[in-house]
């Protein structure tokens, strides 16, 4: 891939602003996207991210045009495009297998939609050339899709949405086909080609890293609604709730359950956590959740308030180490280590959370609980 | 060829042959046997005489006898070896039979007729095609008429199956519609329903529409198959929807999707269908011959019918004509038969 800088002639930026206004979908009763508000500024990168099934690859395809929308409005550029089909809304879209269309070869698939567009065919050979070239793949235009590997195949697909200089890239899971290697190599080539191309994009992974390196926002969607929407690290370090405390980072959030006893946290094993005063909004009596980093565990000796735990499993990567335990109350925690550690499986370990990097959750609602409810609810809602 | 012939000789024994050998070889001669017997014996047959067909026992190689034209003698006269009497031994030629008796000419003299024992000679024969089967079926026989109204049917009737039932398949296979269900259901029934049962409404539409008597009464009653309709759509359903909506993505109309991408990614099933059309088409014979009823509209099937009198069958002719009937089915089929195993479909993908 060529650098931000270098002159393409023949593909205009065009980019617009995307806005979701309570849409919904459902299949027959089952309700798939329930009243999805979003906005998704003009240039923006802009990551779905959510479990299988929690309907991101939906919303994708009813911004596409090819679902439609039950309920609620579209906007693409101010527009409200619910009944513009597919074909006229200026997007384009790479899917999770490519699907390339597998008897023409690449250059016929780049240049497809732009037949389809009336381009004159010497603007068409142009543009197919500059866009080959920026993606690398102009040595392959003769080939079929099926001499491709699968690196070259996902270029091909991303090639074929750039020639089109469309206002929105949409990408469904894309990179899920590739393997551990290529997967960062095309991350950051499609992190390359925002910064240069500008357009908006909307990308939808189930992958949390993916989502956090690339993205200028992310939208946490669970069971069809958005969860919390925000910056990478925004959604790291305050968590609306549970689900978002959990899905985000890896390995995921330590959560233990206790209740408030005179403004400290009585752990559901009998220990005793200090939370920072002011920091929280709590109620003697209220059942919390105490959520903390596995790489805000710090094992110490053993003290009064520190949490109990027997190893139970060790991964060593060299560099960093991740320490599996049970507390006494039976809650499975995990430790980050930076480096190489020295504890077996089997040890006792005392673990200190660090006490400005606690979250603390309502135990029924699953909300974020902090001192000003403001920034609480907006943060729910965004 | 040495691919060829490496293939043909295979054997599971090293240097020598396995006894499985023995029965693989045994058991595919006989079905080649089995199978190209029929073909060979026509094919043979049909390059002998009238006479040579009637003889019984019949012979394997067409032979016609030899004949000498005499001094004398108009026409020619057929060669005959004298088994028994005085001439024993000698090749004469002879000239005519009155009852057991024989008249022959030695060819050295052809003016001294010799009467002989009809059961003393035996007549001298070579091995020789009589091609003059082939050149009546041209001459006598309008062969081009009945071979252009064949080709014609057969072809515009493929043309329009694959176009008719590509359509259907492509709505049924790809849209999700109510009823669908049900539309799918009522084809995979129309499959079980035989033809002669509805020959005879079949027949009153047809007469209805004016179309009898006519190429084009042939050609549209059977023009939309079940067989075919289904044969595409279980291919189409193997085409990823993914492909589909990436062209609605490149803003690419229904009907294009249609045309450049459902249709050339379905070419090894429509080269099945269109294998199936044509021979159907050929080789139909029941609705061409209640649809056709003026012989200058017959086809090829229907004018080998014709061969097949009352009284008397011309085996000759009729045997030539169904070699030339047969063979452009036997090409179409080694032609496009390489297509039938392609798949394409699947590796645009992952």
């Amino acid at each position: 891939m060529t650098t931000a800088g270098e002159q393409t002639p023949h593909i205009s930026r065009r980019t617009a602003r995307l806005e979701l206004r309570n849409v919904t979908k459902s299949f027959g009763k089952a309700e798939v996207i329930r009243g999805v508000d979003l906005t998704v500024e003009q240039g923006e990168f802009c990551v779905f991210v959510g479990p299988s099934g929690c309907g991101k690859s939906t919303l994708l395809r009813m911004i596409s045009g090819l679902e439609n929308v039950t309920a609620g409005e579209i906007r693409i550029g101010g527009d409200v495009v619910n009944d513009v089909p597919a074909a006229e809304r200026g997007l384009a879209m790479v899917f999770q297998s490519y699907a390339l269309y597998p008897h023409m070869s690449v250059r016929q698939n780049l240049s497809f939609g732009l037949e389809n567009l009336r381009t004159p065919r010497g603007q068409i050979a142009e543009t197919v050339e500059e866009v080959a070239a920026m993606l690398q793949i102009d040595m392959l235009l003769d080939r079929r899709p099926k001499d491709l590997s699968g690196g070259q195949r996902q270029r091909v697909a991303i090639g074929r949405a750039v020639v089109r200089e469309p206002r929105i890239f949409l990408f469904d899971e894309p990179l899920s086909n590739l393997d551990a290697e290529l997967r960062v190599e095309m991350r950051g080539e499609i992190s390359r080609l925002h910064a240069r191309l500008g357009n908006t994009m909307v990308y939808v992974t189930h992958d949390q890293v993916e989502a956090m390196t690339m993205a200028d926002r992310i939208v946490v969607l669970r069971d069809g609604q958005v969860e919390q929407v925000g910056a990478p690290l925004e959604l790291y370090n305050s968590p609306a709730n549970l689900f978002v405390a959990g899905f985000i980072g890896s390995p995921r959030m330590n959560f233990l359950t206790g209740r408030v006893e005179a403004g400290r946290l009585r752990l559901d094993n009998g220990q005793m956590v200090d939370v920072p005063h002011g920091k929280f909004s709590l109620e003697d009596g209220a059942a919390v959740t105490l959520g903390v980093r596995p790489n805000h565990l710090i094992p110490v000796a053993e003290t009064v308030s520190g949490l109990h735990a027997t190893v139970r499993g060790i991964e060593q990567l060299g560099g960093d180490s991740y320490v599996h335990a049970v507390t006494a109350a039976g809650e499975a925690v995990s430790l980050h280590r930076p480096g190489q550690t020295d504890l077996t499986v089997g040890a006792e370990v005392y673990l200190e959370p660090d006490p400005d990097q606690l979250h603390l959750f309502d135990t029924a609602t699953g909300r974020a609980l902090r001192a000003d409810p403001a920034r609480d609810s907006s943060a729910e809602k965004s | 060829m040495a691919n060829v012939t490496a293939f043909l000789t295979r054997t599971r024994g090293r240097g020598r042959l396995h006894w499985t050998d023995w029965a693989s070889y045994a058991y595919l001669a006989l079905g080649v046997f089995l199978m190209f017997g029929p073909v060979i014996w026509l094919v043979v047959s049909s390059f002998k005489t009238q006479a040579e067909l009637d003889r019984f026992p019949p012979r394997f190689l067409p032979y016609a006898p030899e004949t000498v034209q005499l001094d004398g003698h108009a026409e020619p006269l057929p060669l005959f070896r004298v088994t028994d009497g005085p001439l024993a031994g000698e090749t004469v030629a002879q000239v005519r039979r009155i009852g057991l008796t024989s008249q022959v000419v030695r060819p050295e003299a052809p003016g001294e007729v010799v009467k002989i024992n009809r059961a003393d000679r035996v007549p001298v024969e070579r091995v020789k095609p009589a091609l003059e089967n082939y050149r009546t079926l041209f001459e006598r026989f309008d062969f081009m008429r009945y071979f252009w109204n064949s080709t014609f049917i057969t072809l515009t009737a493929t043309a329009i199956t694959l176009l008719v039932n590509s359509m259907a398949a492509f709505a049924l296979a790809k849209y999700e519609f109510r009823g669908r269900g049900a539309v799918v259901a009522l084809v995979i029934g129309v499959l079980m329903v035989p033809q002669s049962v509805v020959l005879v409404p079949l027949f009153m539409v047809t007469r209805e529409f004016g179309m009898l008597d006519s190429p084009w009464g042939v050609i549209i009653p059977g023009a939309a198959t079940p067989t075919g309709v289904f044969l595409l759509r279980q291919y189409m359903l193997t085409i990823p929807d993914e492909i589909l909506d990436a062209a609605r993505m490149d803003k690419a109309s229904e009907w294009k999707i249609f045309w450049r991408i459902v249709l050339p990614l379905s070419a090894p099933a429509i080269a099945v269908l269109a294998i199936l059309s044509i021979m159907w088409r050929w080789n139909d014979f029941l609705w061409p011959l209640i649809a056709l009823s003026r012989s200058e509209n017959y086809t090829l099937q229907l004018a080998l019918n014709s061969f097949q009198g009352e009284m008397r069958t011309e085996w000759s002719s009729l045997l030539a004509m169904t070699v030339l009937t047969l063979l452009p089915v036997a090409l179409v089929f080694a032609f496009l038969q390489k297509y039938i195993a392609t798949g394409i479909a699947s590796t645009g993908g992952k």
